[in-house]
């Protein structure tokens, strides 16, 4: 896993306020691109860090007026509500055959999905590996919470072995429904993505490593190198029946055993 | 095929290449398809045509992806296109249902061939109730428009096109693999260039504007309801003004005959050139928008008529539209060939001679 | 030479009460409110008298960008 990046960790171009002899400098606050509203994701779900990290990392790298977003159908459904960029929706699964189009259309926009493990990886997985092995010039941000939080908590693809889910009560058995499906290792086998990664935002270190890799990510596309697809492993604190912390100490100590951390390549790097 | 059709010129196409010359003179610019009989001649043209007149082509990993890859173009405020055929249109059905959710103009063509199932690839006119009832899931309904010959294959593929941006829908060429397959003289230079409308709706990145966003999602009831009335109201307007058809024969006709496509082409060879007297005068109603189906007219002629005959590859589908336009007025009478059959000018002479002399 | 000092404002209304702040901050700054407002959440609050040092632990990871840190720094005056 590459370091995260320097300095303050949240990357912001601090803001400077004179108050009388006071001098106030902002170190965080909300990036501008989140609109002012309360989210309706469940207290300790990763979806709303990864959608401070990705309004913050459009604004940094100046793209918010050429972004243009794909929503999947999962809890991430409203992500239109959220951030204040150009959005469209996709059906289940199909958001990266929408991101083909909008992207073929308009190279020179920045076209991305944001897709949990049920859209991506399940019923979406033909348009997932084809998008990836055309090397469509896009960025997929694929949340992986190992459940289908918005159906109330079914199995997913990525379900861990033995984990109780409503479709799986006494435990995932692979004899019957197979193993967690590992995506960036199955992408890893296709010549043209260009940056696959795994990372989680269960800790501050965690988050500002997803960060570097996000925005690695967009310059990838931005610098028209291709397809590049960042993994979040994220706690779904409801349906996995824990508290929040419970749910990131889980992703830290079991959830990275069957989905382990890091870089799984980075063709900039090498080459 | 020639690229460059000059003045006047007449080119001798399928009816599979006409439909991807007109897409791309009438400003189609992107276009997604997967391989399927028999309509893979027009897959091949734009393959071969659409980047070389500024396009984007794509062969899609499955007819899902092909509709999705539309929708995004579309979304990203281009004219868009995918074709298949039977098999492959119902599995666009999902994305072309979002697209009427997200008011996504759009050109689909389906060139029809036989089932259910697998079927086979003959031509047939199975997908009646799929292009004129919506297809999909919810309450909408898609312009269907129905060639019967290879120029009609062209001209209505342009026009699909205005009226997928005039009404911000999907529009359906019904075509079927007899008009997609055969070939007939084809005059294109008739065409205007195209004139899309504007798409302020788009999405382009929002450098001095405001973002867009496209959805189906409306969650609250009264939202949805007031959305599908605002359907309603345009399909009232499409009723209205978009009805397009096709009367060949005597004014005085006393039977009719009612078909679209293929079935309508062997009905005209009746009225024109039968191959035998008949003792009562035949005139042929064709509808040419399979939805709006033309109603008014047909109940207009049905006042007068001693009867109908709807011929259809099918087992009668568009007949229940006949019955409804005629309500009575006249007895109606079918005749139904499936499985990829034709139904031959002898047959059709032979079950009018039965039913009417 | 300055005399600086870090100011915590929870957003209270993007608050969830997940607590996730409060586990990362290392200097106990940040606590659970005992009473619901009026939403019904329990929501993160700020101690007055633990000075905070400016490490961005509990915005960082906070899930609802519910968290704004400022730093002030005053002139020694001479």
């Amino acid at each position: 896993m590459r370091s995260g990046n320097a300095g303050n960790g949240m990357g912001k171009k601090t803001t400077t306020k004179r108050t009388e002899s006071e001098v106030k400098r902002v170190l965080y606050e909300r990036p501008r691109a989140l609109l002012d509203v309360h989210t309706h994701y469940c207290a300790g779900c990763g979806h709303g860090t990864m959608h401070r990290l990705l309004a913050e990392v459009l604004e940094e790298l100046g793209v918010l007026e050429q972004a243009i977003g794909v929503a999947p159908v999962g809890c991430a459904v409203l992500a239109y509500d959220y951030v204040d960029i150009d959005w469209t929706e996709a059906a289940h699964g199909r958001a990266p055959a929408v991101a083909t189009g909008l992207k073929r259309v308009h190279p020179d926009k920045v076209v991305f999905t944001y897709q949990g493990d049920g859209d991506l990886a399940s019923i979406g997985m033909a348009e997932t590996i084809h998008a990836a092995n055309r090397g469509e010039n896009i960025t997929v941000i694929f949340i992986n919470n190992a459940i289908y939080g918005m159906t109330q908590g079914q199995m997913a693809p990525t379900t861990l072995i033995g984990q109780k889910t409503k479709t799986t009560p006494r435990g995932r058995d692979p004899e019957t429904t197979g193993y967690p499906l590992k995506v960036c290792e199955l992408l890893d086998q296709l010549v043209a993505p260009v940056l696959l990664a795994r990372t989680t935002v269960v800790t501050p270190k965690h988050v500002r490593q997803t960060k570097a890799l996000l925005k690695k990510a967009f310059q990838c596309q931005m610098e028209n190198v291709g397809y590049s697809l960042i993994e979040v492993l994220s706690p779904c604190p409801t349906y996995w029946h824990m508290t929040p912390m419970e749910a990131y100490h889980f992703i830290e100590q079991t959830v990275t055993d069957s989905f382990p951390l890091g870089v799984i390549r980075d063709v900039k790097d090498r080459a | 095929m020639d690229s460059e059709q000059p003045e006047g010129k007449v080119a001798l196409v399928s009816g599979n290449e006409a439909a991807g010359e007109a897409a791309i003179r009438a400003g189609c610019r992107f276009y997604a398809g997967y391989p399927i009989t028999p309509q893979n001649e027009l897959t091949a043209y734009i393959a071969d045509q659409l980047p070389l007149r500024g396009g984007v082509f794509i062969q899609a990993e499955s007819e899902l992806a092909a509709i999705n890859m539309v929708f995004g173009a579309s979304a990203a405020g281009t004219r868009a296109m995918t074709s298949s055929s039977s098999p492959g249109i119902s599995l666009k059905q999902e994305g072309i249902s979002y697209m009427v959710g997200c008011e996504l103009p759009a050109v689909i063509i389906n060139v029809q061939r036989a089932g259910p199932g697998l079927g086979n690839i003959s031509p047939a006119q199975g997908d009646y109730y799929q292009a004129t009832r919506g297809g999909g899931h919810g309450d909408y309904r898609c312009i269907s428009l129905a060639p019967f010959s290879v120029q009609e294959v062209c001209d209505l593929t342009y026009l699909a096109f205005d009226l997928a941006d005039a009404y911000r829908t999907p529009v359906i060429l019904l075509a079927d693999g007899m008009i997609g397959q055969m070939m007939e003289p084809v005059r294109f230079d008739h065409l205007p260039a195209p004139s899309p409308t504007p798409r302020p709706w788009a999405l382009t990145g929002t450098p001095g504007r405001k973002r867009n966003v496209i959805k189906s999602l409306r969650l609250p009831p009264e939202e949805l309801e007031a959305f599908n009335l605002k359907l309603q109201d345009v399909y009232a307007t499409i009723e209205q003004r978009e009805v397009r058809l096709e009367v060949t024969g005597p004014d005085d006709a006393e039977v009719l005959l009612a078909a679209y496509g293929t079935s309508a082409r062997i009905c005209r060879q009746i009225v024109e050139r039968p191959l035998r007297q008949l003792p009562f005068k035949v005139a042929l109603f064709r509808p040419i928008t399979l939805w709006p189906f033309p109603t008014a007219k047909l109940a207009e002629l049905a006042e007068k008529a001693r009867g109908i005959l709807v011929v259809e590859m099918s087992a009668g589908q568009m007949v229940d539209d006949v019955r409804m336009a005629v309500a009575g007025r006249c007895p109606i009478e079918l005749l139904a060939r499936m499985g990829g059959n034709i139904p031959s000018a002898a047959e059709i002479t032979e079950k009018l001679i039965t039913l009417f002399a | 030479m300055s005399d600086k000092r870090f100011e915590v404002t929870i957003l209270t209304h993007f608050c969830k009460g997940c607590g996730l702040c409060v586990e990362f901050c290392p200097e106990g700054k940040l606590y659970i409110e005992q009473k619901p407002d009026m939403r019904g959440i329990q929501a993160a609050a700020v101690r007055a008298d633990v000075d905070c040092t400016g490490c961005l632990q509990c915005a960082t990871i906070c899930p609802d960008a519910a968290i704004e840190i400022v730093r002030v720094e005053a002139p020694v005056s001479t």
